[in-house]
């Protein structure tokens, strides 16, 4: 994308006044590198955004944005109920809620390093991943309700893990406002055995060694220190998810004429907030993020379990569990005043700034934990919310790389044989049920994490606090 | 990635995240039945899947567009709760009432090599359209 589309505001600051039907600007934060790098796409669905109703302050993207559905990938908008204001699927994704959440592991490197493969084998005998794959749990109709309503809490009270998880996850464990009524039935069968699955595509399971510490204190805050060991999980709401995107976009899709709403595309498909479909979206909606948020928790006891075999000296407590495919209905200051607004964040993770009453009061001095993961065999970064990033982005910070390559290209520049073999070499133990799927997601298929975190830090979204490198990945 | 047959073929084109999946065929029906085909070839090649258990899929749209989305998320469906691929369709289509049948086998990771799930059929560079060559072409971008 040519930079010269946007008024340069500062280094990392991009943006496009009001034109056409825009209500609003569009702010994109990069570095001039990353703008350069960008699909011209991202500021077309940028202004598409802007000229949703309701839509306050302006239509953000952030460092690591890709063209999306009707949303860029990387987006963020804010939407005033009162105002007549919107909820997309499309701007959260059929992925709702797919996030990262890190676990510590009590762990040096040395040690894990010793045990690396047999932890490996044992990860991927344990962890159900990949295309076709299903959990070891099968919830009948009154299960995947209790399920849908409470989210890690409920997984918690059923023996998956501890009630202190539920302190470290967004929204403690359980998304309020969730109607498992609006889920259809199609959605609840695509999920009754997906319970404790970790999915396919960019999704992994990961053990880390923290490679190099930017933020002393806060790392200390986060207890994080050089060669510590933790587990990453990327995962989403799985097929539930899936489906009530399908549904609703479907369905916005149809009732937007009816609604008045004149859309540019047919793929930018909302509706208004306070509308039936709207807040059902809603309702469905938070019950699958509640899903994600089960299924990470779950996930999280197999991970338990496996390393009090393999290494029966660890201890897994959470560091934290952030989403990045979501709408929240949050307080933000705006113009000098409070007000309700429904924050999308498709391909974005909220990153709240130090002394926010939502951040866990362990960490609240230092800003929320946002975790970055990288692609397979690539760096990962703990960041933290920033006081600016309020006013910035409402709280918001980037989630990821974004492909440099598509699938179609990595399988035929890539041999997923090759790809494990030379990250075997440098250390990296690479166990997936797929080598097709493991090519397709070779390293170089991506853009650099760093410099996506590194752009984020000087826009003030977010500042850098440690870099991990992976030891195991299992990929599904 | 596509096929080589001339008429009827299917292709795969790009997006910034995903990917497209696009038919081409004599009729519109033809097109619909290679669209499945490159929606099969996102997970595996659809040489490798025997055409072996047949599924009914009916939908109904009147808009043409619309109605690939449906039949492709009937598609992506019926592979996630019975755990199947896809490999031979036929489509009949009638006034905006799609019905199709399926034909294929269980996911086999050893022999599928299954790369990626599909989570859904999108709206985005979604075209049914007859092209100046008169060749019918239907696509969209599925999220995977």
């Amino acid at each position: 994308m040519d930079p010269r589309r946007f008024e340069r505001v500062s280094e990392t600051e991009w943006r496009l006044p009001p034109q056409g039907a825009m209500r609003v600007p569009a702010v994109l934060y990069a570095s001039e590198a990353l703008v350069r790098d960008m699909d011209d796409k991202v500021l077309e669905q940028m202004s598409h955004v802007a000229a949703l109703p309701g839509i306050v302050r302006a239509s953000y993207a952030m460092p690591d944005a890709h063209w999306g559905y009707g949303f860029p990938i990387g987006g963020v908008a804010a939407f005033d109920a009162e105002q007549g204001g919107v909820v997309s699927a499309g701007g959260v994704g059929f992925d709702i809620s797919c996030g990262v959440r890190m676990l510590h592991t009590g762990l040096r490197r040395e040690p894990v390093e010793a045990a690396a493969r047999p932890l490996a084998e044992a990860l991927y005998r344990a962890v159900p991943a990949g295309v076709g794959s299903t959990g070891a749990l099968h919830l009948g109709a009154k299960e995947m309700d209790a399920m849908l309503a409470e989210g890690a809490r409920w997984a918690v009270q059923r023996g998956h893990g501890e009630p202190s998880d539920l302190d470290r996850i967004e929204e403690g464990g359980a998304m309020a406002g969730a109607r498992p009524e609006c889920v259809s039935e199609q959605a609840r069968r695509r999920q009754q055995d997906q319970v404790g699955t970790l999915g396919s595509g960019n999704h992994y399971l990961e053990v880390q060694r923290v490679a190099q510490i930017h933020d002393e204190d806060t790392a200390r805050a986060f207890g994080l220190s050089l060669d510590a060991v933790v587990v990453s999980i990327h995962c989403g709401s799985r097929g539930l998810g899936h489906q009530i995107g399908t549904d609703y976009l479907r369905r916005m899709t149809l009732e937007a004429p009816r609604h008045g709403l004149q859309v540019p595309d047919r793929e930018l498909a909302c509706a208004p907030l306070r509308s039936a479909t709207g807040e059902e979206y809603l309702g469905a909606m938070r019950a699958a993020m509640n899903c994600a948020l089960a299924n990470r928790q779950v996930l999280t006891e197999i991970v338990r379990r496996v390393f009090a075999q393999v290494l029966p000296a660890a201890r897994l407590p959470l560091l934290y569990d952030v989403s990045h495919n979501t709408c929240k209905e949050e307080t933000h200051l705006v113009d000098g005043s409070r007000r309700r607004l429904f924050v999308h964040r498709k391909g974005a993770t909220r990153a709240f700034g130090p002394g926010h009453p939502d951040v866990p009061d362990v960490y609240r001095k230092h800003g929320q934990p946002v975790i970055i993961g990288g692609s397979m065999g690539s760096s990962s970064f703990v960041l933290a919310g920033t006081s600016q990033g309020e006013e910035r982005s409402f709280g918001s910070a980037c989630h990821g790389a974004g492909r440099s390559m598509s699938r179609n290209e990595a399988t035929r520049r890539f041999d997923g044989r090759a790809v494990v073999a030379e990250l075997a070499a440098r250390g990296i133990l690479i166990r997936s049920p797929s080598l097709r799927g493991v090519a397709e997601e070779a390293p170089p298929a991506y853009k650099d994490s760093a410099a996506v975190v590194e752009a984020a830090e000087q826009a003030g979204l977010a500042r850098r606090v440690a870099r991990v490198e992976p030891m195991v990945c299992i990929k599904g | 990635m596509s096929s080589s047959a001339p008429a009827s073929r299917w292709e795969h084109f790009h997006h910034g995240a995903d990917i497209g999946v696009r038919g081409l065929g004599p009729t519109l029906a033809a097109a619909f039945e290679q669209a499945g085909l490159a929606l099969t070839a996102v997970v595996t090649e659809p040489a490798r899947v025997a055409p072996k258990e047949p599924v009914e899929l009916a939908c109904e749209s009147a808009d043409p567009e619309l109605l690939l989305v449906d039949f492709l998320n009937a598609l992506v469906y019926e592979m996630a709760t019975r755990r199947l691929l896809f490999g031979r369709f036929e489509v009949r289509l009638d006034a905006g009432r799609l019905a199709a049948r399926a034909w294929g086998e269980p996911v086999d990771v050893a022999r599928h090599e299954p790369a990626v799930e599909v989570k859904g059929a999108t709206l985005t560079a979604l075209r049914v359209a007859r092209q100046a060559d008169g060749l019918w072409l239907a696509q969209c971008v599925v999220d995977v």
